[in-house]
């Protein structure tokens, strides 16, 4: 298998200008994405979801991208054209999103807005989408793809609206997928199953996976390889078995505010957050 | 200090009908944090509803329930019930009112049962979740999440309650902010000798807060137990075990496995 990055990203930044000074949302962001789960986790504001988007040109209006590379397949993501952007959202890169009752089109029915996924991206007959389209929600565990392929959006639960956002993703065959939180709206087990559906298809297709979480034990047992942000920044890198090792104190810090199934301290050690973190340059490996 | 015999919740009528909570028990002793746990449409937050008396006109509630020996009837409340159960819910911004100041907020409460020196109570409250006195003019926008469920909490604290009924109470909060909630919850209990009653999907608050649990299953318990059980991985039910093993992260193989209840 060709073993070099499908994305790479090098000093990425992110900003808004507010009416109360300029936000910077990113700042100097990096790394590599071969085909591999890649996680990146961070709290609410830590700029996770932000990256995510600038990947994809999905940045607000009003917000400045700005690196010195990022390169998908040989193009440049920063000077594509509407054009091949369109082309690479979907085709190239998908991303799914947190909530599919806000993410599925409520007014068309599921199987149509999966086809329409296949169909912008492939040459083909309206039959074949179809049958695509079929083959597609049987792939993500879809127990009566003929009856969900004529449903709508609110006739189905939370996590099979979820596999059925990952099958409208998948369809395109895309080379990376961008999964921006995209089982926090679920109950534990259901997270679980979606998941395993999505690290089976990618493990088959030998694609590369962005997985933006809050979760950190979630991404320590999912992922092959975590970044940790915070204020816009990477403050660590480690592959995702070592978590429990890492040496960042914002790391060490989220790690052990977490409660413990196995019990009992009277007091959770509180996160001490030093101000030298936002100012620190490139991550500590 | 709680005792719920039998509790059934039905809401609709007809084909529309939802039996959300099944021949519900559980006795909670004073002083005691009893953890409510169960995924979504279980029944866990039906049971507080219930017990609270907020279900009137929009379900049908029947079963014993006593607190402190006072036995309830249907939705009704007394004044003094209202004064000595609170409550703490999930969403910190759903749950303020967004154009009410803080010391509005927190205050209303001390209006409402006729206290006194309703200002120094509005101060000392703040004080207690860990926010100084500049906080009282702001509004719930302008505070951070885990600042507006302090928020929350404070209001729940003026009427100096027995109980406090914890809806979720961290969930919509990053894991630093949820572990310092946390500790103000648990500081507050000790302080106050206050009765906890948790409703959660997270085992590891449960595990982390509560001395006892139910679990809960499309309305029903489906196992009551010590929290030593839930720390030493040791469920007797296999629904329980499976929502255990879910919880402790991704499994590959162990998600294979997985049944399905009903």
């Amino acid at each position: 298998m060709d073993e070099s990055p499908l994305l790479r990203v090098e000093d990425l930044h992110v900003s808004y200008d507010t009416p109360t000074g300029l936000v910077k949302a990113v700042s100097g962001v990096s790394f590599e994405l071969g085909r591999e789960k890649l996680g990146i986790v961070g709290e609410s504001g830590s700029g996770k979801s932000q990256t995510g988007r600038a990947i994809l040109g999905l940045t607000a209006p009003g917000g400045q991208v700005r690196a010195q590379r990022m390169e998908f397949g040989g193009i440049d993501l920063l000077r594509a054209d509407a054009r091949t952007m369109r082309r690479i959202r979907g085709g190239g890169i998908s991303m799914i999103m947190q909530d599919p009752r806000y993410s599925l089109n409520p007014v068309m029915t599921i199987g149509a807005q999966i086809e329409e996924a296949f169909l912008v991206h492939r040459n083909t007959s309206k039959a074949q989408a179809r049958q695509r389209t079929l083959d597609m929600l049987s792939a993500v565990k879809i127990r009566a793809p003929e009856r969900v392929y004529k449903a709508y959006p609110h006739e189905v639960s939370g996590g099979m609206g979820q596999r059925i956002m990952i099958a409208m993703m998948m369809i395109p065959e895309p080379d990376i997928i961008i999964a921006d939180e995209p089982t926090s709206a679920l109950d534990v087990t259901v997270q679980l199953q979606v998941l395993a559906v999505l690290d089976d298809m990618l493990s088959e297709r030998g694609m590369g996976l962005i997985f933006i979480s809050h979760d950190l034990n979630l991404v320590a047992s999912f992922c092959d390889r975590i970044l940790v942000m915070y204020g816009g920044k990477v403050v660590e890198e480690c592959a995702a078995a070592d978590l429990d090792q890492a040496s960042h104190p914002y790391t060490r810090g989220l790690l052990n505010c977490l409660p413990s199934l196995d019990g009992g301290q009277d007091e959770l050690p509180i996160l001490q957050r030093d101000p030298a973190w936002l100012t620190a340059t490139g991550a500590s490996k | 200090m709680i005792d719920i015999r039998g509790l059934d919740v039905v809401f609709g009528h007809g084909s529309q009908l939802h039996h959300a909570v099944r021949d519900f028990s559980m006795r909670i002793e004073r002083g005691q944090s009893y953890g409510l746990v169960g995924e979504s449409g279980s029944g866990k937050t039906t049971v507080l509803r219930a017990l609270a008396g907020l279900l009137e006109r929009v379900a049908r509630v029947s079963g014993e329930m006593s607190v402190a020996g006072e036995s309830l009837q249907g939705s009704k409340r007394s004044r003094d019930f209202r004064r000595r159960v609170q409550m703490v819910f999930q969403d910190p911004f759903g749950s303020l009112h967004p154009r009410h100041t803080v010391d509005t907020i927190i205050g209303e409460p001390a209006r409402v049962h006729r206290l006194d020196r309703i200002e120094a109570r509005v101060v000392q409250a703040l004080e207690e979740v860990g926010l100084d006195a500049s906080f009282r003019f702001r509004y719930p926008h302008q505070i951070s999440g885990g600042q507006r469920q302090r928020v929350s909490v404070a209001r729940a604290l003026i009427t100096e309650p027995e109980i406090v009924l914890l809806d979720e109470p961290t969930s919509a909060l990053d894991v630093s902010v949820q572990a310092e909630v946390l500790n103000l919850l648990m500081r507050l209990k000790r302080d106050h000798g206050l009765t906890y009653v948790l409703v959660s999907h997270n085992l590891a608050v449960v595990a982390h807060m509560c001395e006892a649990l139910s679990v809960m299953q499309n309305g029903s318990v489906v196992e009551t137990m010590s929290v030593q059980q839930l720390r030493d991985h040791t469920p007797s039910m296999p629904y329980t075990q499976q929502l255990l093993t879910a919880s402790l992260g991704y499994d590959r193989a162990a998600i294979d496995a997985f049944e399905e209840f009903n």
